[in-house]
């Protein structure tokens, strides 16, 4: 047994908020306090905040576009790069660091839990054999389907019972020949629009080849998504992501979507406000009045953290429109039958105007959303900045003085189309612990992860108390994950192999009949050679639907 | 698979292996029927005269095992590849593009431990498409994109009739999908070449240009997309030994494309001016996007070529000419490329995994390998193994060895496994030699 004493335990859903507990940890678990057996091991947590470990519940960091960006970006990994000791492997890498980098990093910061934000079926053999190479986490992955052929082929039949019950089988398949987590829709209808040399959609553009409109894709996924159970909600990218005035796309997005449990990702991206020159302004006010009315609604913030990004997503428009923007260097695939993607290396400067706000409206959000269970701390990593940049994002929330510093060092136009300079609230530690760890988890439908209750997985952090919260975040003194120290004083000790979290939704689990001649017509590979072999799950674990 | 009985006295048991991965080139055709019959392959069905060549050959002809020209076991064999690696000051691991990429991680791995240096051919085949890439991105697709969608395909410095025989009929040009149900007849197929090939033969338009030009015929092409007057050139002036007037007729071409897709070779990888040729390319498809969609996509050579490319990136974070000689990785193209390497005379010991240095290096770079003390691990007999030091042979992957391969649009697949061979996989051979350096390393 291993006890870790005399810490300030955050354990928000629990309710313990920073009291002096002792934790029992044995077999990989959190256990009773029992005075009987003797511990092998015990860590003294005195002047330390002890958490669950850290979830991130929307990351690009396993699978074809984060390779791709690696193998783009030697100008990322020169001036990064850390040896092998005789615990870990060496790696390189900032914005896309290397798959063991990766994991060390994440285990730095107290992380513990990962999930890869964007994977299409036909390569999601590469995000799991990446993944395979990502120690010291527990991951997942979502698995594209807002402009899959057969979905829309599916939404475009009459009959409204058969369509529904097609559409779970369509989507259990997808998301078992995947080994999928749950259901990421980007851009709907967007893309597939892209590869036809059509515009940007609305709600309800018709989407070739079948007329679909994005509006129908949404809710009828995200009816799939419930009626299935599934433990993690809808993970949505909207449309219009990065446009200015898209506020109302989102808005309009939400209204659909009403009464739907829905995760809204990198949101603020989707708050944008236009002015009368058609500039850029806040509407994170709009948007987190929207969230705070609708309980069934969470989002993450995917802040923009200055300095060298890359961007990547599955949303191929929108990576043009970067490109052309900015005149940087564009990665397109167009994935057949299912998706597309774009990768695009840039910086954000906070003496761009545009950048600036952008900066101010993530805070504006995180600070705005009342109820910290319903947003989660992302960069969009590395779209909107480095995961790796978290604490000093944790900065900002924990002390305005710092922030208000922060925005005179911006463009000085930026205040003028943004109210972050009026909001005065600070995050509590507790606050930090839920947007980190328990609100994510909670979101994911991960009952044995972001807190710390008896019986859930022993994946625990400890941080030194200091006033400097960007300090305290950035190195934990103690990681420890399946009750194993893993991470001592910043430094990797122990590395392991994590979890793949994988779901076996109640659909059918094979590809519908009439479905496959198109199968066999219009894919490259084989039918037989699709779905992901167990070969790639060394160490899966089933999270139930219900 | 289904077990098929044969008329007459004795039964034979044929076993049928369907949807089999083929691991020549980087197609991957994924739909070979394999027949097997007493552990012999003896059929193979939906494959071209290359892939048949070499799995028919795969069970022939097998890499002796020895150790400085006598026979051994395969633990001295093991012992002596550790120890030639553990006292070279800087040992080469090359090769790794006919294996899996389970293999590739271990060989990672091991040079990591031996503060080695690794690549991969690509860096005398594809790998200035891989830099040009690095400078300008590159815009692409799948291959299914390609049949389902595109109305012209330009071939430029390939001749996949001969290199990649099904590429064009499974995959390309002929190949009929989901809104090119004509296959053929409802596209327009341009090839760019310096001499007629089986694949220009195909073509609706063949321009044959003088070597070493495609560097000015790009830029040509991206100032007549764009509208800029050409000073000096009329419809007669030769570009590339072409006149413009045809290099318009290409690029009224390519404007009235819906979705469109170039497909390179070695031609432009491997002729005058490399990764520039590639980057004026990539950047004219990359220009071509303003009006219509346009891809390019390299004709990768080796069946797994690119995923030595992607283990590598995704562990070093880089895709070729890696050095961990200072415990981490980095990366010099020129420096850390094989061929510079050897004729340096910059690395003292070599890993040879899954490839021919004796069949495709220069001269003066397998003169320089067989002065120093060489390990192969190869299923079978080839130019190296007569004169390496160390040979140990291997199951092949796909057919004596399941695995993941990459094909050249970055889809991943899995081997199958066919037959059983006497030897161990090249996961196995590297996993041995890597626990005798690490044993050595930590003592």
């Amino acid at each position: 047994m291993l006890k870790i004493i005399n810490g300030q335990v955050y354990d928000p859903t629990n309710g313990v908020r920073g009291e002096v507990r002792d934790i029992f940890i044995e077999n990989g678990k959190i256990v009773k306090p029992s005075s009987l057996s003797q511990a092998d091991e015990i860590i003294d947590a005195s002047g330390c905040v002890v958490m669950p470990g850290g979830v991130e519940i929307h990351s690009h960091i396993a699978g074809p576009k984060v390779n791709s960006a690696r193998s783009m970006c030697p100008e990322d990994h020169y001036d990064h790069f850390k040896g092998s000791t005789s615990v870990s492997r060496s790696g390189t890498g900032y914005t896309v660091p290397t798959t063991y980098l990766t994991g060390y990093l994440y285990s730095q910061l107290g992380y513990t839990t990962a999930f890869e934000a964007a994977v299409p079926v036909l390569e999601a053999r590469h995000a799991h054999e990446e993944l395979n190479d990502t120690p010291m986490l527990d991951s997942g992955m979502y698995t594209l389907m807002g402009n899959n052929y057969m979905i829309m082929k599916i939404l475009n039949e009459k009959d409204d019972i058969g369509r529904r019950e097609r559409l779970r089988d369509m989507i259990t398949w997808l998301l078992t020949s995947s080994r999928g987590y749950s259901v990421k829709v980007v851009n709907p209808g967007g893309v597939e629009s892209w590869k036809w040399n059509q515009g940007g959609v609305d709600l309800d553009t018709p989407v070739p080849p079948f007329g679909i409109t994005p509006r129908k894709i949404l809710l009828e996924l995200v009816k799939g998504v419930e009626g299935l159970k599934l433990p993690h909600s809808l993970h949505l990218h909207a449309n219009h992501l990065g446009e200015v005035g898209n506020y109302k796309t989102t808005l309009e997005t939400m209204h659909t979507l009403e009464g739907l449990r829905t995760h809204f990702t990198h949101m603020q991206f989707h708050s944008y406000g236009i002015t009368k020159n058609n500039g850029i302004k806040s509407a994170a006010r709009e948007i987190a009045d929207c969230l705070n009315e609708h309980p069934e609604f969470t989002c993450d913030a995917g802040q923009i953290v200055f300095g060298p990004v890359t961007t990547m997503t599955a949303d191929s428009p929108m990576q043009f429109r970067l490109h052309q923007m900015t005149g940087n260097k564009w990665i397109n695939t167009d994935v057949e039958m299912e998706t597309g993607s774009g990768i695009v290396p840039m910086r954000y400067s906070p003496s761009v105007l545009f950048n600036a706000v952008q900066w101010c409206i993530g805070l504006e959000l995180l600070l705005l959303v009342k109820n910290p269970w319903q947003i989660v701390l992302t960069t969009d990593n590395p779209n909107a900045g480095p995961f790796i940049a978290y604490p000093s994002i944790i900065k900002l929330l924990m002390d305005k003085d710092y922030r208000k510093a922060m925005i005179e060092q911006l463009h000085p136009k930026a205040v003028r189309y943004t109210n972050l300079k009026d909001i005065e609230r600070e995050y509590t530690m507790e606050e930090i612990a839920i947007i980190t760890r328990s609100a994510p988890a909670k979101i994911l439908g991960l009952s044995q992860k972001g807190n710390l209750k008896i019986g859930a997985d022993a994946d625990v952090a400890i941080y030194k108390l200091q006033k400097d919260k960007e300090k305290m975040f950035a190195q934990a003194k103690y990681v420890l994950k399946d009750g194993r120290v893993v991470l001592k004083d910043g430094q990797i000790v122990k590395s392991i192999l994590g979890r793949r979290f994988v779901v076996e939704p109640d659909g059918c689990k094979t590809l519908l009949p009439d479905m496959v001649e198109d199968f066999n017509n219009y894919y490259s590979v084989q039918l037989s050679n699709f779905a992901v072999q167990d070969d790639y799950l060394l160490r899966s674990e089933v999270i139930s639907c219900g | 698979m289904k077990i098929l009985t044969e008329k007459g006295e004795r039964k034979m048991a044929i076993t049928e292996h369907k949807d089999v991965v083929c691991t020549f080139c980087g197609s991957l055709c994924d739909d070979l029927v394999v027949e097997v019959e007493d552990n012999k392959i003896t059929k193979i069905k939906n494959v071209c005269k290359i892939g048949r060549n070499r799995l028919m050959h795969s069970q022939l002809d097998y890499a002796p095992l020895k150790v400085n020209g006598q026979e051994a076991s395969l633990n001295d064999a093991y012992d002596e590849a550790a120890r030639i690696l553990t006292e070279a000051k800087a040992p080469l691991i090359y090769g790794l593009s006919s294996t899996t990429c389970e293999a590739n991680r271990e060989a990672i791995e091991l040079t990591e431990i031996l503060k080695g240096l690794i690549d991969n051919p690509s860096s005398y085949c594809h790998g200035p498409g891989v830099l040009a890439r690095q400078f300008v991105g590159m815009p692409s697709c799948t291959l299914g994109e390609i049949k389902n969608r595109s109305d012209l395909i330009i071939v430029w410095g390939a001749n996949p009739m001969e290199s990649h025989m099904r590429h064009f009929s499974k995959y390309s040009v002929m190949a009929k999908g989901m809104y090119t149900p004509e296959g053929r007849k409802g596209r327009k197929v341009v090839v760019i070449d310096v001499r007629p090939t089986p694949s220009s033969k195909t073509a609706d338009m063949f321009i044959q240009v003088t070597p070493g030009h495609d560097f000015e015929i790009a830029s040509v092409l991206r100032a007549m997309l764009k509208g800029l007057r050409l000073e000096g050139l009329d419809d007669d002036s030769l570009v590339g030994g072409v006149p413009l007037s045809r290099w318009k007729e290409f690029i009224e071409l390519i404007k009235a494309s819906h979705y469109g897709v170039v497909m390179f070779g070695i031609g432009l990888t491997q002729s005058k001016g490399k990764d520039l040729n590639i980057e004026q390319i990539i950047t004219l498809v990359d220009e071509i996007n303003k009006f219509t969609r346009f891809y390019i996509m390299p004709m990768r050579g080796h069946a797994n070529v690119n995923g030595c490319n992607q283990v590598l990136s995704w562990q070093a974070g880089y895709p070729l000419a890696v050095s961990y000689n200072k415990g981490y990785p980095r990366f010099n193209p020129g420096e850390f490329s094989v061929v510079d390497m050897l004729n340096r005379k910059d690395v003292d010991a070599a890993l040879i995994i899954a490839t021919d240095p004796g069949a495709h290096l220069p001269k003066s770079a397998v003169d320089y390998l067989k002065s120093i003390p060489t390990i192969v691990v190869e299923p079978t007999r080839n130019l190296s193994t007569p004169w390496a030091n160390v040979v140990i042979p291997v199951a092949p992957a796909g057919v004596g060895v399941e695995g993941t391969y990459y094909r050249m649009d970055n889809v991943p697949l899995r081997l199958k496994k066919l037959v059983d061979f006497p030897y161990p996989s090249d996961v196995e051979v590297l996993r041995a030699i890597k626990e005798r350096v690490s044993h050595v390393k930590n003592n």
